[in-house]
């Protein structure tokens, strides 16, 4: 090598070394922001949040707000929340994933394929009180298609008791937005199976269902249960459709964390609010943990 | 293990709209036979290969294996091995486990699935690495375990659909040779698309070349670079110099050298002839020329030079001739039969 090429080589490293320290600083600077907010509006909070169950109304520790989680009632609570939140899951799960096997039909850059994606965007994102006026406005008491049933048909939705408003009422609505999300989350994976594989399966001497069986489900697995195990979060934490809906009593968690919070009729069991938020996490790192193992029997093929 | 023939005859397919992907194609493949599909994007050499995978179907027309009609049989039932253009192992399965899979559709018991496929990463020299998965394996690795994947259930014919294209150079011409190898060792009939000219007529023992879904030559590698049919075979098979000619009986005038045709029935009148480099040589005295750049080629150089008139010739020659850029020479043509086309 010449002078000259030894001395632009050593200027273009130069170049390269400046480029890469110039990269590095944005990709800090840019993650700060997140990270600080992150911190003081969810990690704080929540620590804080599960703190206040180890102290009484005096500050002091204890450990009676944490005995108070194995109460009956509260129990039953968590039975609910955990019902609730795996049907809308399993369902929500399974129907989307339906959804997203129809749409693979449909050109990905057609105008039916845009709508969808954009409908299942907003729709993932449409939980709360609008929700749950959507549905009383429909199949509420007096709702619109309740009456019409009733009128026309003489079918009466609520003859067993008014169920919409219990929890029961809450799978509808959940699932309103548990399929939604399932389409966005789980269409990457199903559109990332190769036409290959098929292709290949079929030249081996396989058929459609062998496909599906033997080659896509165990390849899309992993991207089904992780998919499942958001629901079940989403649907675990969702507190605003429910809080709309249900006004007597506390019949899932975050309602009972409300109750301990603000309730003007049992006064005194705010710090239940932290053992409570505790058990909420315990819940969702036994499932976690759960899907680690699971994910760890695939890892050994997936990249 | 005589391999089985393949025909098609008048096969046609028609898309909606009108266009179509082969427009009467006519082919014979005789038992054991390595033949290539050759030609530009779209010219239908793909639509070929999958019809008679039976990934598609055709519109009219026959193929037929061992004088058995498969147009209308399911692509699971032709017993076809076929390896992709992308990597198409099953990523949830080990190299072994992707290979016994289609033995595992026949229902094989399983001693004798392992033993086989055990022999077949064997022949493609990856005996060792049949616990690996598709992740763990190179690019030419993954696309020799699905040969022997292919290859594992002695299917009558083998498909390859332009199996290098996705291998570094290096790596592919290693595996091209050694499916020649492999595929004359087990006298399996082949059918082999690529867009890859030169590996066509290095793998090849006949090409056909496609043009907007025909065959417009189908011929020895010899035969289509030595004889080509139609100005297009001879612009597509290996290099030509198009330089502007007058055809006058058996010959025809190019830059004032009278050169002969190769096809007196081309065409006559102002015609563009398609001049080989090896057929233009640099000498003493011939046309003035001032070369442009020159190209290192291992056993040989190519030289691009320009002539008085504008024109650029491309001339290859010994290794030992180096003509820098810019230096004054003179070519000349060997005298070489030539292609034509009407202008």
């Amino acid at each position: 090598m010449t002078a000259t090429a030894s001395a632009a080589a050593v200027h273009v490293a130069g170049d390269v070394g400046t480029a890469r320290s110039r990269r590095r600083l944005p990709a800090w600077l840019g993650l700060t922001p997140f990270a600080l907010y992150v911190l003081l509006f969810l990690a704080i909070p929540t620590v804080l949040a599960i703190a206040t169950g180890f102290v009484d109304g005096e500050g002091a520790f204890t450990l009676e707000n944490l005995a108070a989680l194995g109460d009956p009632v509260i129990l039953g609570t968590f039975l609910d929340s955990f019902w609730v939140s795996a049907v809308t899951a399993v369902a929500g799960a399974v129907l989307g994933a339906l959804v997203c096997y129809a749409l693979l039909g449909l050109r990905p850059d057609g105008a039916v394929r845009s709508v969808v994606d954009s409908a299942a965007s907003v729709l993932a994102q449409f939980g709360g009180v609008m929700l749950a006026f959507a549905f009383i406005a429909t199949i509420g008491l007096q709702g619109v298609v309740t009456v019409l049933l009733a009128d026309v048909f003489g079918i009466n939705l609520f003859a067993d008791g008014v169920w919409l408003y219990q929890v029961p009422g809450l799978l509808l609505p959940y699932l309103y937005f548990q399929v939604p999300l399932m389409v966005i989350t789980f269409m990457p994976s199903l559109e990332g199976l190769k036409p290959q594989w098929a292709e290949a399966t079929a030249t081996l001497g396989g058929n459609r269902f062998v496909f599906w069986t033997r080659i896509a489900m165990p390849i899309l697995a992993p991207s089904f249960l992780g998919s499942v195990l958001l629901l079940f979060a989403n649907a675990f934490s969702s507190y605003a459709t429910a809080a709309a809906l249900i006004s007597q009593g506390s019949q899932i968690v975050p309602l009972q964390i409300r109750g301990a919070l603000i309730s003007e009729t049992v006064l005194g069991r705010e710090n239940l609010a932290g053992a409570l938020a505790l058990g909420m996490v315990l819940v969702m790192v036994v499932l976690m943990t759960a899907y680690s193992l699971l994910q760890s029997r695939t890892e050994r093929w997936q990249r | 293990m005589t391999g089985a023939t393949v025909r098609f005859s008048n096969v046609v397919k028609e898309y909606p709209g009108g266009t179509r992907g082969l427009d009467g194609v006519d082919l014979e493949l005789t038992g054991g036979e390595f033949v290539a599909l050759l030609g530009p994007s779209g010219c239908g050499k793909t639509t070929a290969l999958r019809s008679l995978a039976g990934l598609e179907t055709v519109t009219s027309g026959r193929i037929m294996v061992d004088g058995d009609d498969v147009s209308t049989v399911p692509v699971n039932r032709r017993d076809i091995g076929m390896v992709f253009q992308s990597y198409s192992l099953f990523p949830h399965m080990t190299a072994a486990e992707n290979v016994e899979f289609g033995l595992r559709m026949r229902r094989v018991p399983a001693t004798e699935r392992r033993e086989r496929a055990a022999a077949s990463l064997e022949l493609v020299g990856l005996a060792h690495l049949g616990a690996r998965y598709a992740h763990q394996l190179s690019g030419g690795q993954q696309q020799r375990v699905a040969l022997a994947r292919a290859l594992v259930t002695r299917p009558r014919v083998l498909l390859l659909d332009e199996p290098l294209s996705a291998l570094d150079a290096k790596v592919r011409v290693a595996l091209r040779d050694e499916i020649r190898a492999l595929q004359t060792e087990l006298g399996i009939t082949t059918l082999f698309v690529t867009h890859d000219q030169e590996e066509a007529l290095a793998v090849a023992d006949r090409v056909a070349v496609m043009r907007a879904g025909r065959i417009e030559q189908i011929g020895t590698p010899e035969e289509l670079y030595g004889r080509p049919a139609s100005a297009f075979v001879a612009d597509f098979v290996g290099l030509s110099n198009r330089l502007p000619g007058v055809v006058a009986g058996d010959r025809v005038s190019v830059l004032g050298s009278e050169l002969p045709l190769l096809d007196q029935a081309a065409a006559s009148g102002h015609v563009e002839a398609f001049v080989r480099p090896e057929d233009v040589v640099l000498a003493a005295d011939g046309i003035p020329a001032t070369v442009v750049s020159t190209s290192f080629l291992g056993s040989l150089r190519r030289t691009v030079v320009e002539l008085e008139s504008g024109e650029r010739m491309t001339v290859q020659h010994s290794v030992d001739d180096r003509p820098g850029a810019g230096e004054r020479v003179h070519v000349r043509f060997a005298g070489a039969p030539v292609a034509v086309a009407a202008l």
